[in-house]
């Protein structure tokens, strides 16, 4: 079914609250301190289809991270739902009524979701294979030589058959975000989350991760990849989805929002990153 | 000359006192390591009764001297009629005394492993549960080896300590042998020499471990 719905996002909320400690004058007057309360996400619908790659642009701090971290649930959503693969994420239906789900439950779910982060986050005590290898074992409960047997061609995939013993500490930050790649795809998710995954590289190091990620997704791989990396989008994205302060202000085809944005913010994105004459 | 040969001489009888202070360490050692990984975990527990009583436990040890807690386990428990032999008392005094400390270290390693390390666990699938257990706690194992291996150094020593609750330990002995001999130089400065011996190449060992564990990190 070649438009199966694999993310249903549905008008998702998220309000950071963050507890400012009293000042020294406000305990000593009594006065209450005020709570910091940071709308982060104003009502999101995305919907994402098996096969197809999403790439969200958008300036920082507009929400982008938040969002991927709301599909597998590193955050926790205020209203709203999200749906991967038809599940619900973070809570249970019944009879029309949510209720929050058990943590192995959401553990469940989330091995269907692969997410790769800016700042790569190898477990430092294994090596590369290591890394590969432990959620195998330690979620999928396969057996040291079925994981290996699973490690392997991802790495190979990613370039890194020749690293596969290395430790973290002796791989540059690319190969470690290929790493952490291989890792997530190993899993055999059904949709790979990643979130600015080349913004803490060096700048000669940008390409050989861009690389990998276009080959997974040629290879029809379902993904959603928050860049800022515009000709990199613009070269595999099928729909590019742009964020301005915690709501989605336009989405569509490469071809027409690179050419004709139609929201003053997407122009102004564009412009900054010298793809629009300013 | 002669206090040479005499300190020589004293070293066998001292030597036998050995088993029972690697007895009293390793033994030690054991519940200080389980006990410590248990009030570090309660420490950084969401559950405040558990951060209360493991917080309760940390300041009760360490604002009493070792040595009470020993005379207190050996000579005070009996009166509520909890009879310990003096070797399994020293167990448990320095083992209880150095879970304490060790739950310190244990705590600050767990605390020392990053964040996102466990995000991208529970991204993968893992438990929260399983992710303290299969990438936090190792990796804290990990980065504690050094100051474990200064403490179970220092928890050598310290059993020294058990010879006032009549545990025939290198020091014990050391004093029975002056009783009969009186020969005081030549007798503690065998055990003094002994204890080096003893701590010296531990020393060497931790400081390979903390190493290894930086190599790795
Ligand atoms: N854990 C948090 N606590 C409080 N505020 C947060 C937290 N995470 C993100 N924010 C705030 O939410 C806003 C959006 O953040 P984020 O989703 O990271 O944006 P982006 O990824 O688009 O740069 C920012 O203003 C940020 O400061
Ligand atoms: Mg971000």
């Amino acid at each position: 079914m070649a438009d199966e719905t694999i993310i249903d996002v549905r008008d998702v909320h998220k309000t950071f609250v963050s507890d400012t400690k009293p000042t020294l004058g406000q305990r000593l007057t009594g006065k209450p301190h005020v709570q910091k309360r940071v709308e982060v996400l104003k009502g999101v619908d995305l919907v994402v289809h098996r096969g197809e790659t999403i790439a969200i642009l958008g300036s920082s701090g507009s929400g982008k991270s938040t969002l991927l971290r709301c599909i597998n649930k590193l955050e926790t959503i205020d209203a709203g739902r999200i749906y991967v693969n038809g599940h619900l994420i973070g809570y249970e239906e019944r009879d029309g009524e949510l209720i929050a789900e058990k943590a192995s439950v959401t553990a469940q779910k989330r091995t269907d979701i692969g997410f790769v982060f800016q700042h790569f986050n190898l477990f430092l005590n294994k090596t590369a294979l290591g890394n590969v290898m432990a959620p195998l074992r330690d979620v999928k409960k396969l057996s040291a030589a079925e994981a290996r047997d699973v490690a392997l061609p991802n790495l190979e995939m990613v370039g890194l058959g020749d690293k596969i013993d290395n430790y973290p500490s002796k791989l540059s930050g690319g190969q470690k975000q290929r790493v952490a790649i291989a890792r997530a795809l190993a899993m055999n998710p059904s949709v790979m989350l990643f979130d600015e995954p080349t913004s803490a590289l060096d700048p000669e190091l940008v390409g050989e991760v861009l690389a990998v990620i276009k080959k997974i997704a040629q290879q029809g791989t379902t993904m959603v990849i928050v860049t800022h990396e515009m000709q990199f989008a613009r070269d595999i994205a099928d729909r590019i989805v742009v964020m301005d302060q915690g709501v989605i202000v336009e989405e569509g085809p490469p071809s027409r929002i690179f050419t004709a944005p139609q929201h003053p913010k997407t122009r102004a994105l564009l412009s900054r990153s010298g793809i629009l004459p300013a | 000359m002669d206090f040479i040969q005499n300190t020589l001489a004293v070293f066998p009888a001292l030597l036998q006192a050995v088993p029972v202070v690697v007895q009293l360490a390793l033994g030690a050692m054991a519940i200080a390591l389980v006990l410590g990984l248990l009030v570090a975990l309660a420490r950084i527990s969401s559950i405040k009764i558990l951060r209360g009583i493991a917080t309760l436990y940390l300041e009760v040890i360490r604002g009493t001297p070792l040595l009470v807690q020993l005379v207190y386990i050996f000579f005070v428990l009996p009166s509520i009629g909890i009879s310990i032999e003096p070797v399994p008392a020293g167990i448990l005094g320095l083992g209880l005394n150095y879970a304490a400390y060790l739950s310190e270290v244990f705590r600050s390693a767990i605390l020392s492993v990053e964040h996102g390390q466990t995000e991208a666990a529970l991204s993968l699938g893992y438990t929260p549960s399983k992710t303290l257990w299969k990438v936090v706690i190792p990796q804290s194992f990990v980065v504690s080896m050094g100051p474990i291996g200064n403490y179970f150094i220092a928890m050598i020593k310290d059993t020294a300590l058990t010879s006032v609750i009549a545990v025939t330990e290198i020091l014990k002995t050391a004093n029975i042998l002056n009783s009969q001999t009186f020969q005081t130089t030549a007798i503690y400065t065998a055990a003094a020499i002994l204890y080096l011996i003893i701590s010296l190449p531990l020393s060497r060992v931790v400081v390979v471990l903390e190493r290894k564990a930086r190599a790795s990190g």
